[in-house]
């Protein structure tokens, strides 16, 4: 289907460069006690990470780390990986995701303050009106392509968004005030630390409790990966004409990518609000489902360790380079590009999805296809208009 | 409610038509990128914004005000071509930092539009920081300029019964038909217009045939920017500011206007422009105007539930140009 391509070789121009194969065949033939000991060690390293001396490092002076570390490293990574369920593993482009954030944001401002639910209540709540929301969304347009996905995605979000500050019961652009902490489930002292009491002052539990949802979403969707559900979403996102053809229910699945997406986000939003106190429709603007998507790019979409990464450099990059001032955000735009130009299969791509990208199909259904260009072009576009003849 | 949308129809209609040929403009480059690279150009919303700026310029070094009838169709045509040059410059260089080293390595749509992303904010920022600041010597509001006297006398031009059309809304509305008129010569009539058409249908065989792809694929850029341009020009004659944050909402919704008429189909972007003026519109008419982006983002969803590839459907093949 797509001989021109690599003759030329896209596979060869990915030769010479950085790759991490070697770690990852270390990795494949790794003894499970192995594998267990280092899931411990990333654990170990996560919770260590608020230290002092790692902080001085990575937060500029005059700005607190652990607070860099739970308001936005944490959140981020945690959407990211939500997100990388729609976009990487089903290979469906979502630029609205901040709606469901934002849904998890509202539903705790909603019930805590008027109808004082506690945290852990309206977290449930908001992971099972946020996986509706997207349920909700998806039923009517998952059945459009690519970038018609896109933008209703797109203006998903706006809606929400417009809607959340032309309310007055929830107080419109004002916002929501007042949102409480998590109850606190121990005063336990450990290393200075007191890891479960959720206060105003310290920002180190919220961290911890950004780092729990972490892992879990971690090993759910590793576990999602692995099964049935897993395998229907690579096949939906390299052809999804095919999956259809071998009996993959495609809608059915990717309503489920949807609304697991969703929820993850949803819990996002609850933890993001409870630390805050406060949030208003400025907190879920287009640009955060951009940065979002662009982290999971970024990362290597598909591949879990990559995405965390992205996320991480995507959040930390901005914040720890304040001393730029007004200039980070110009300096952020350009690396981007720069990024996307050296590096478009991302930091660190999956090894199936590399080779997906080396093939030409990219694996991101029609979002995969590949700029048309004098030695690529073909099978991508071709594929798209045949699917538009249909 | 419905009373307010009845004895607003008319002027509803009129400005709706105005905001509509707007839309259609920067829909117009959204959808010419799209039909040959099949890529959502994100950045096109800020070279709109760049092509603003242009026409603000122009308008202070003119140091004209209370300007009216046939001396303001000279300002705006000198505004919309400093504007469209300017913005299809911009456009021709992004396309040559952001997109095409990413097209030469074949990388995926997915990157290519984080690069567009990326691109977006460099260029909002650019100006936020840079060019407000050391060109225009001040920073209002965020980085909002407006001009400190209206350059636009506005008066009634046409005024049957119900139908009242101001002299800014019939020059927008004339420019942005005339603009179209050219573009549609340009896609059918020229050489490179039929390169375009022939790279949109089928990339592999165009350059078989001699298509310079490189040298397409900038002119579309370029058409696509200089559009916008103009655009910005129209714009700035109906609300007389720039600021670095403009593009976004308007690209959005452009590119709503694209999709909805049926992405990379030239005719589409008009239908689209001119529908989701309307809707707009007679949306703020009927729920009040803070709900127009909720009516416009629902009737998108709404056509793409029942016509999955836009109103007129999405292949250039299929239109022509």
């Amino acid at each position: 289907m797509n001989l021109t391509k690599n003759l030329k070789g896209n596979g060869g121009s990915r030769a010479g460069r950085l790759s991490l194969d070697p770690v990852r065949d270390w990795w494949a033939t790794a003894p499970g006690t192995v594998r267990w000991a280092v899931y411990l060690a990333l654990i170990v390293g996560a919770l260590l990470l608020p230290s002092e001396a790692v902080g001085s490092f990575m937060a500029p002076s005059g700005s607190d780390w652990a607070t860099m570390l739970s308001d936005q490293i944490g959140i981020y990574v945690l959407l990211a990986l939500g997100l990388n369920v729609v976009v990487g593993m089903a290979g469906l482009l979502d630029l609205g995701y901040v709606a469901f954030y934002a849904v998890g944001g509202y539903t705790i401002g909603i019930f805590a303050t008027k109808y004082g639910w506690n945290f852990w209540e309206t977290l449930l709540l908001a992971i099972g009106l946020a996986a509706l929301s997207g349920v909700l969304l998806g039923a009517p347009t998952l059945r459009l392509r690519g970038d018609y996905l896109a933008i209703v995605t797109l203006g998903f979000g706006e809606i929400i968004k417009k809607t959340a500050s032309n309310s007055d019961y929830v107080n419109g652009p004002r916002g929501i005030q007042g949102i409480p902490h998590p109850p606190s489930l121990s005063e336990f002292e450990i290393l200075g630390v007191q890891p479960l009491k959720y206060g105003l002052l310290d920002s180190r539990p919220y961290y911890y409790l950004l780092v729990f949802f972490i892992v879990l979403t971690i090993i759910f969707v590793k576990r999602m990966e692995n099964s049935r559900v897993g395998r229907a979403w690579s096949a939906i996102r390299e052809d999804e004409d095919a999956a259809e053809l071998m009996g993959v229910p495609t809608f059915r699945f990717k309503l489920a990518a949807f609304a697991i997406g969703a929820a993850i986000g949803g819990s996002g939003g609850v933890v993001f609000a409870a630390k805050q106190t406060s949030i208003n429709p400025e907190n879920f603007v287009f640009l955060v489902s951009a940065l979002i998507l662009a982290a999971v790019v970024l990362g290597g979409s598909g591949n879990i360790p990559g995405v965390i990464l992205g996320a991480f450099m995507l959040a930390w990059l901005p914040e720890r380079f304040r001393e730029l001032q007004d200039y980070r955000m110009l300096l952020f735009g350009a690396a981007l590009v720069a990024m996307m130009v050296f590096r478009p299969e991302g930091l660190w791509p999956s090894r199936r999805r590399k080779a997906e990208l080396e093939e030409g199909t990219g694996g991101m259904g029609t979002m995969g296809a590949e700029v048309a260009g004098p030695v690529t072009a073909g099978a991508g576009v071709a594929g798209e208009a045949a699917e538009v003849k249909k | 409610m419905l009373e307010d949308f009845i004895s607003q129809f008319w002027p509803s209609t009129i400005d709706g038509l105005a905001l509509g040929a707007i839309y259609a403009l920067v829909a117009l480059g959204y959808t010419m990128v799209y039909g040959v690279l099949r890529l959502i150009n994100f950045a096109h919303a800020e070279i709109f914004m760049v092509g603003s700026f242009a026409a603000l310029g122009t308008v202070q070094v003119l140091g004209v005000s209370n300007v009216g009838g046939l001396a303001l169709i000279g300002v705006v045509a000198l505004m919309a071509v400093v504007a469209g040059a300017v913005a299809s410059g911009g456009a021709m260089l992004l396309e040559l930092v952001a997109y095409r080293p990413l097209r030469k390595k074949g990388a995926s749509r997915l990157a290519a539009l984080i690069s567009a992303i990326g691109a977006s904010i460099f260029l909002q920022q650019l100006f936020a920081t840079i060019v407000i600041p050391w060109v225009f010597g001040t920073s209002k509001e965020g980085g909002r300029l407006p001009l400190d006297e209206h350059f636009v006398s506005r008066t009634n031009v046409i005024d049957v019964g119900p139908v009242q059309v101001s002299n800014d809304k019939l020059i927008i509305f004339i420019g942005a038909i005339l603009m179209m008129i050219a573009l549609d010569q340009f896609v059918n009539r020229t050489r490179l217009g039929r390169g375009i058409r022939s790279t949109a249908q089928d990339p592999e065989t165009a350059v078989l045939m001699g298509v310079n792809i490189d040298r397409v694929v900038s002119a579309t850029f370029a058409v696509g920017g200089a559009m916008a341009g103009v655009a910005a020009a129209l714009y700035f004659l109906r609300f007389e500011q720039a600021w670095y944050f403009m593009g976004f909402l308007l690209g959005i919704k452009a590119f709503t206007a694209a999709v909805l008429g049926g992405i990379g189909n030239i005719r589409g972007a008009l239908v689209g422009g001119f529908a989701l003026g309307l809707f707009e519109m007679y949306g703020s008419s009927l729920f009040g105007s803070q709900w127009r982006d909720v009516v416009a983002f629902s009737v998108l969803i709404l056509v793409l539930m029942f016509r999955p590839t836009g109103i007129l459907g999405e292949s250039l093949q299929q239109a022509r140009a």
